[in-house]
């Protein structure tokens, strides 16, 4: 058998400051909503990512102010296996986030999303549409040929 | 010809007997196990998961079995619940991580002989299944959820106003005022997740229901409710609420288009028809 306490108010703020909200751990899981949701947190993730590198490249483009023995010391990174392999993951990122980001401009204004009517049984929504899907695929499709395309730049060739 | 139709009949026999192997291998539960979130941090009880069997068909909802659980195996379990028929929206839950209602949702199309029910996300916990929903209806009111128009006379009753409405008029808000507030949405959105001030899709979608109505007269109030930090640019379109919304309102396109007259794609037609009459005046 349980036992209440009394409803003081102290107990009733604490009931209230539960705030069961997801916080970030609700952008984690992209699987549970469908390839909308897959494309939020890839255009997130590669607009971070994007912004890292951006970072990253100010600073390598700074060392030149060292002089060019540093500068050239700091370009053979690049040159390494895992630079060309962050350098590829980049190119990815850049290109999924341009493409999806060409899409989301449309679709933030209603664009291409289709219009209201009257919803019928199952329900299906008008704004999560083949359109929709088709431009996250051939995003993704893109930034993956992209990839490719890096990868045989820079690992193949010489 | 006889052989023929013996042949046929034989072969129409075989196919039943399959389809029928097969609808019982899609429908094997005879009882599933609900695990069920429980916490009451009131009466001092941590979080915590109870495992109940109970016995299902093929029409049983997860609200059924949860009300077998509660009226056979565990009466103290906690859970919000009224018509069972998907119109009052008292029943969302998390269903197997998903915001669902549980009336609207068959045991039979779930996988797995477990189902785990837990309370919303994104609502403050009250216990067990049931959560707090003042927030959500808060950020319903504040985006002034009724027609307001000059025109029309409320102090005189024999007064009464008509506005007239095509039908085309009423597609543009009729299924956004299909809205049960059941607040799935609430809980499946990114941002609501993170941002406490964020309206969410429900009350966005509602902002757009009384801004495309053709009898509201304060579409410029009701851009500059949601026109703020916290307001609609805060939606990514991640279309989750409309992936969960059970009744078709599909507010992340409410959303969208609400956010196109903010940004000048759309054109006003109100606006477009208030320079026409005042053109006509003027002639």
């Amino acid at each position: 058998m349980r036992q209440l306490r009394g409803n003081t108010s102290m107990e009733r703020e604490e009931v209230a400051d539960r705030n069961n909200r997801e916080g970030m751990m609700g952008w984690l899981n992209p699987r549970r909503y469908g390839w909308e949701r897959v494309s939020y947190w890839l255009q997130r993730l590669t607009g971070v990512g994007l912004l890292a590198y951006f970072i990253a490249h100010i600073y390598e483009t700074s060392q030149i102010t060292g002089g060019p023995a540093l500068w050239e010391a700091f370009l053979e990174l690049t040159q390494t296996t895992l630079g060309h392999i962050i350098l590829i993951v980049v190119i990815g990122m850049c290109v999924f986030h341009s493409a999806n980001g060409i899409r989301l401009i449309f679709a933030h204004g209603g664009k291409g999303l289709g219009k209201p009517g009257r919803p019928d049984y199952p329900y299906d929504a008008v704004s999560l549409n083949y359109r929709q899907k088709s431009g996250i695929w051939i995003a993704l499709i893109l930034a993956l040929v992209a990839m490719l395309y890096g990868a045989s730049v820079l690992f193949g060739g010489e | 010809m006889t052989e023929q139709l013996i042949e046929k009949i034989e072969t129409m026999e075989k196919k039943h007997e399959k389809q029928k192997h097969q609808r019982e291998k899609e429908y094997p539960k005879s009882s599933v196990t609900l695990k069920i979130y429980r916490a009451n941090r009131r009466a001092g009880e941590s979080p915590h998961y109870d495992r109940i069997e109970v016995p299902v068909q093929h029409w049983t909802t997860v609200l059924d079995a949860l009300l077998y659980a509660k009226a056979y195996k565990d009466q103290s379990i906690g859970i919000r619940y009224s018509c069972r028929m998907a119109s009052c929206g008292s029943c969302g839950m998390k269903i197997n991580g998903i915001p669902r209602l549980a009336c609207y949702t068959k045991v039979s199309e779930l996988q797995g002989r477990e189902i785990t029910v837990e309370p919303l996300s994104n609502f403050p916990h009250i216990r067990d299944l049931v959560t707090d929903f003042s927030q959500f209806f808060a950020h319903h009111h504040n985006v002034e959820p009724y027609i307001q128009n000059d025109n029309a006379d409320m102090q005189e009753k024999n007064k009464l106003t008509e506005f007239i409405q095509t039908p085309e008029d009423v597609d543009k808000y009729l299924q956004f005022s299909y809205c049960i507030k059941c607040g799935l949405c609430y809980s499946a959105c990114p941002t609501v997740a993170t941002d406490t001030q964020f309206p969410g899709p429900q009350a966005l979608s509602q902002a757009y229901r009384y801004f495309i109505d053709s009898r509201d007269t304060a579409p410029k109030e009701r851009l500059n409710l949601v026109d703020n930090r916290h307001g609609i640019w805060r939606c990514h379109f991640a279309g989750s609420c409309s992936s969960v919304c059970p009744k078709g309102v599909d507010p992340a396109l409410g959303i969208q288009l609400l956010r196109g007259h903010l940004l000048g794609y759309s054109k006003n037609e109100k606006k477009a028809a208030e320079l026409k009459e005042r053109q006509k005046k003027d002639d």
